[in-house]
């Protein structure tokens, strides 16, 4: 299966790698997937006290299409409210990095730890999780 | 050096510039029907063939009767189990046969299951290797067949061969084994290995695609399968239709040199898969899969905890190799040859296999070498389970949602 140019790039230089201090009561962190699925995703962003994303950092365990599902998600993460990030939608990662249709379930998994990111940090800030998932498992 | 490097031979072999060039004047000038026993287009196409079943026949210690070309293993492993069904049912139903064979065995035996008979998959021990004792425990009266891959596809294990023919033996059974990955590679004697059946193909061999042949014996006993496809009684009336002389002429030449240069040849291999296996499991969390005692010289299944196969690959894309991880299928499933050996889905997913081969170079290894260190540890650097690793956290006690 040939990869996107995108995925590629991602892939070859993906953005945001690292870590980011999961203690801290700024920083939300959700990981998804599981190591037996082949997918394992940690996503963090680190928000200040408007609700805006300051930072984000991914590590992924996956095929290049998660890898880059990831990274993209941290670009389009930072910058965001939690709000607006909360609507980010896996069909637009699928779009943006052209994934085909046996890839789908990985911009799926990097939706899902968005708003895993998300909802640690609201439920650390005394904020109601929202309800997130979509009925894909 | 030309990139990419193929390390992919278990999945097929490139064919020998002398393997061409022996069958090129069957495609044209010699391009009679064997069978046509008239003329001398058909006595010359016939020559070809009457050549090439003599090497085939040589190279495994049979005889050229005993040799049946059909289109490739798969049709050789159906034509094998379907056969012996149909042809020993007064005799008896049930087959042996397990769980890491290729799917054309497995498949071809749940094919027989339908018709009527019964099957024992057995498992393997955590080394790829069948337990002898649960073979004997196994074989019953009405067993017919036991069918047992010579070499293992992913992780090149060899069975017990003569150990097991002994037992189908001992209990009035037909012994059948898919020997693709191990004809032309390691020394294979039909008779000192009491092989009944056998299964091999040309382009596992630096021969063509789409030709393969089914060894039958002759004596001691005399075994017979019922043909599975019907027509001009072609094959000692087992397998009908025009013989594919290009093709047998390509895999006779195959067998020819495999006989020749085997020797060398696994020798060489088995020392650069060695260097190979020993410079990446230097990595830390590194493990090769399967028996490494008894195994094929040319392969290494490696699996390098904490990183995904397919991203891994993805990353030595200098190299042709393949992986146990399945993320493109749409079950996610691992193989399940590695997971049969008991290792968990997250090894599997994380298995690379290394297949040398003939014109595999020295510089070729160590330049996979370099590529495969660097793109694990690149992984690595990536991966939330290796950081969650270095960190001391027991990833088994995470509760992970399945996806």
């Amino acid at each position: 299966m040939a990869y996107s140019e995108k995925v590629i790039d991602h892939y070859t230089h993906p953005r945001n790698v690292g870590t980011l201090d999961k203690s801290s009561t700024k920083v939300g962190t959700g990981l998804v997937g599981a190591p037996e699925c082949g997918d394992v995703m940690r996503l963090q962003i680190e928000v200040d006290e408007n609700h805006m994303i300051t930072d984000a950092k991914f590590k992924t365990f996956g095929c290049g299409s998660a890898i880059a599902s990831s990274s993209l998600a941290t670009e389009w993460l930072k910058g965001k409210s939690i709000d607006d990030a909360m609507k980010i939608d896996n069909m637009d990662i699928v779009e943006e990095l052209a994934l085909p249709p046996v890839k789908i379930h990985c911009s799926v998994l990097a939706e899902d730890a968005i708003k895993a990111a998300i909802n640690d940090y609201r439920v650390k800030n005394g904020l109601e999780a929202l309800a997130s998932a979509k009925s894909h498992h | 050096m030309d990139l990419p490097i193929y390390l992919d031979n278990n999945a097929t072999t490139p064919m020998d510039p002398r393997v061409l060039d022996a069958m090129l004047p069957y495609f044209n000038a010699k391009f009679g029907n064997a069978a046509s026993r008239n003329h001398a287009f058909g006595w010359a196409a016939e020559e070809g063939v009457d050549y090439a079943r003599e090497q085939v026949a040589k190279l495994i210690g049979a005889n050229e009767k005993e040799i049946i070309f059909t289109s490739g293993a798969t049709e050789s492993d159906n034509l094998a189990i379907k056969g012996v069904f149909e042809m020993y049912k007064d005799k008896g139903n049930h087959i042996v046969t397990c769980v890491t064979e290729h799917k054309a065995v497995i498949d071809a035996c749940k094919h027989v299951e339908k018709l009527g008979g019964e099957v024992t998959y057995l498992g393997v021990k955590s080394d790829g290797l069948i337990d002898l004792a649960e073979l004997e425990a196994a074989m019953t009266e009405k067993t017919i067949l036991v069918a047992i891959m010579y070499g293992n596809n992913e992780i090149g294990v060899i069975q017990p061969v003569r150990e097991i023919s002994a037992i189908a033996h001992k209990h009035g059974a037909l012994f059948m084994t898919d020997a693709v990955q191990a004809v032309g590679k390691i020394p294979v004697d039909v008779n000192a290995d009491g092989i009944d059946l056998m299964a091999f193909t040309g382009h596992k061999m630096y021969g063509p695609k789409g030709v393969g042949a089914l060894y039958v014996r002759r004596k001691n006993p005399r075994v017979k399968v019922t043909a599975q496809m019907d027509g001009g009684g072609h094959e000692r009336g087992m397998r009908s239709g025009t013989l594919n002389v290009p093709g047998i002429v390509g895999l006779g030449k195959a067998a020819e040199l495999c006989r020749l240069e085997m020797d060398d040849e696994a020798k060489r291999l088995s020392k650069l898969r060695d260097k190979l296996q020993i410079e990446l499991t230097v990595l830390e969390e590194s493990y090769v899969n399967g028996n490494t005692d008894h195994r094929l010289p040319h392969v290494a299944n490696i699996s390098f905890k904490y990183v995904e196969g397919e991203g891994l690959m993805m990353a030595m894309k200098d190299l042709a190799v393949s992986s146990g991880s399945a993320c493109t299928s749409a079950s996610l499933e691992p193989s399940y040859v590695l997971k049969s050996l008991g290792l968990s889905d997250d090894l599997a997913h994380s298995s690379i296999r290394f297949g040398l081969g003939r014109f595999t170079t020295d510089e070729e290894v160590d330049f996979a070498i370099k590529q495969t260190l660097k793109a694990v540890n690149h992984l690595r650097d990536l991966s939330p389970l290796w950081e969650m690793f270095k960190e001391g956290i027991d990833l088994d006690k995470i509760e992970w949602a399945e996806h």
